[in-house]
């Protein structure tokens, strides 16, 4: 098994008295992107300030390739590509001289930044702005130039806060498409509160709420595991009043919910958790001389899965 | 030493295109225009830059701040702090690389007030000992107040305040001589000691005394090192 890149663990950090994060231990494989998910305030950005070297945590420990991002922050530093949420950028510099800035800052000779800039203009599809000073720039591209500055020095490691917030649909797009690309060769941490972008984006996903980690899986096991074969869709054809007690008859229905959509009526049922009904109910149906027009299992969507887990009341 | 270099290159080149460096250099330079050319209404004239020294040293109280104030408050609030803070940079290349950028302004500026020197050398018969040492002198001081202004640069993100609290601590300085008379026994001593002025004095008088030299020397050595601390404890918070 290939060691982590990254190894977090028992992350602790207080701000005056108060815990922003309480244990918080992970791993990032190589080439791996993990996607950190919570509301605002959960946990996110202090934890990725964390593994940046940014600051130290109160307890626990990071380390980055095997290097502790505090006892050797400077080798740990080296390998890693930062984009904070708020996309600090030098405004009166222009893309091409900030990038130049942030390269040598990151330790490049002049003839590497030289040789990769051409490159990492490209990849972030800044071609024609390269003399255009950044204070000029829609959010959008200030949002490349902060993802260029994170990459120039092609780092192994790259933490992205929020690289998706307050930019326009298509560049979202955009935005994910070159993070999908650049998650191929590099291990990498993004954080965000959209919930699709997880399932689209990552390899995993470790769910944080009011500072710990309440979840952590593969967006599609994460959805599984919560939701299996316990909730069915079922569209009948028969007088709702008769089909509603007959349906809650059936062993193992927990719950079943009502609603007529123009003359269509569905229902949806909730399980005993690990039942599949779907034969118990067919026949059920047919056996009352009704018409069975449909019957699905319906996955509970990300989004009631990071409700269910972050909020405390139930769905 | 490249990212020291870079830090500091990035630096000057803002202060040459920015409106805030160019107001400081306009004032310096009407206003120590104004100081040197007082004395020459005299019926007899003395042929020195003492005037000019004497106005510099109480002008710099503002305007060292005002170049410095800029900084590192402006990393911290526009959170650029938080990618210089990540790159692969020892505090200390950071903070060296800012102020060998204001002291390159700084220089530029002295540079420029040369004419005063050279107008004098023309027109009349200087001493050159006090003008060459006066120099040297207001070099020193402006190193050490740009020091000054540097650390409260580091401790706010706000530039009015880093720049207010600057000048007090400049301020301060100035008129530190003055517990030689007013604060008895060894403290007296010792504030009295810190103040600019009977370092400055010596230099305008054409004296270079070593104790003067180590004097603001210590001064820039003092307030870079809490400089970098304090940018360094900015992880500690």
């Amino acid at each position: 098994m290939q060691p982590d890149m990254i190894q977090a663990e028992g992350l602790t950090h207080y701000y005056g008295p108060y815990p922003a994060i309480q244990d918080v231990s992970f791993g990032v494989r190589k080439g791996e992107i993990l996607g950190f998910l919570g509301p605002n305030g959960a946990g996110k950005t202090t934890t990725m300030r964390i593994i940046t070297g940014f600051m130290p945590p109160t307890h626990g420990k990071v380390t980055l390739d095997g290097y502790d991002v505090v006892e050797q922050s400077l080798e740990a530093r080296r390998r890693v590509g930062y984009l904070p949420e708020t996309v600090p950028l030098y405004t009166d510099m222009s893309v091409n001289s900030y990038l130049k800035y942030m390269g040598t800052l990151r330790g490049m000779s002049p003839k590497a930044i030289k040789a990769r800039l051409g490159e990492v203009i490209d990849v972030c599809r800044l071609g024609d702005y390269r003399k255009t000073q950044i204070g000029k720039l829609s959010k959008g591209f200030r949002q490349r130039v902060g993802i260029a500055q994170a990459i120039i020095h092609e780092p192994q490691v790259l933490v992205l806060d929020e690289p998706t917030i307050g930019i326009d649909p298509i560049q979202v797009v955009e935005t994910r498409r070159l993070i999908k690309e650049l998650g191929k060769d590099q291990t990498v941490v993004l954080s965000t509160h959209i919930l699709p972008e997880v399932s689209m984006l990552c390899d995993r996903v470790l769910i944080i709420n009011e500072g710990k980690i309440v979840a952590e899986d593969t967006p599609k096991n994460l959805a599984a595991g919560l939701q299996g074969v316990d909730r069915l869709e079922v569209e009948v054809g028969g007088p709702a009043a008769e089909v509603l007690p007959v349906l809650k008859a059936i062993r193992g229905v927990n719950e079943v919910a009502h609603t007529n959509n123009d003359g269509r009526h569905t229902y949806t049922i909730q399980a005993e958790s690990g039942q599949d009904l779907r034969d118990a109910i067919s026949q059920a149906v047919i056996s009352n001389g009704w018409s069975l027009r449909g019957l699905q299992m319906v996955g509970m969507s990300l989004e009631e899965i990071f409700l269910r887990l972050t909020t405390h009341e139930e769905l | 030493m490249r990212t020291v270099q870079a830090v500091a290159w990035k630096e000057i080149q803002i202060y040459f295109s920015s409106p805030t460096a160019y107001i400081v250099g306009l004032i310096f330079l009407a206003l120590t225009g104004f100081f040197f050319t007082q004395d020459l209404g005299n019926p007899f004239p003395e042929a020195t830059l003492v005037p000019f020294f004497d106005g510099a040293i109480i002008m710099f109280i503002l305007l060292a701040p005002a170049l410095t104030m800029r900084l590192l408050a402006e990393e911290s609030k526009l959170g650029t702090i938080e990618l210089l803070l990540t790159s692969p940079v020892r505090d200390w290349e950071i903070i060296i690389g800012k102020y060998v950028a204001s002291l390159t302004f700084f220089l530029a500026l002295v540079i420029l007030s040369f004419f005063y020197a050279a107008l004098l050398f023309v027109f009349a018969d200087p001493d050159p000992g006090p003008i060459y040492a006066g120099y040297l002198g207001f070099i020193l001081y402006g190193a050490a107040a740009l020091s000054v202004g540097l650390l409260t640069s580091t401790m706010s993100s706000n530039q009015i305040v880093s720049a207010v609290v600057a000048m007090g601590i400049l301020l301060a300085m100035f008129f530190a001589d003055r517990a030689f008379g007013s604060v008895s026994g060894l403290a007296g001593e010792i504030i009295g000691e810190m103040g600019v002025r009977g370092h400055f004095d010596d230099f305008s008088r054409g004296v270079i005394d070593t104790t003067n030299i180590v004097y603001f020397l210590s001064v820039v050595v003092f307030f870079l090192f809490l400089s970098i601390r304090t940018l360094e404890s900015r992880r500690w918070r």
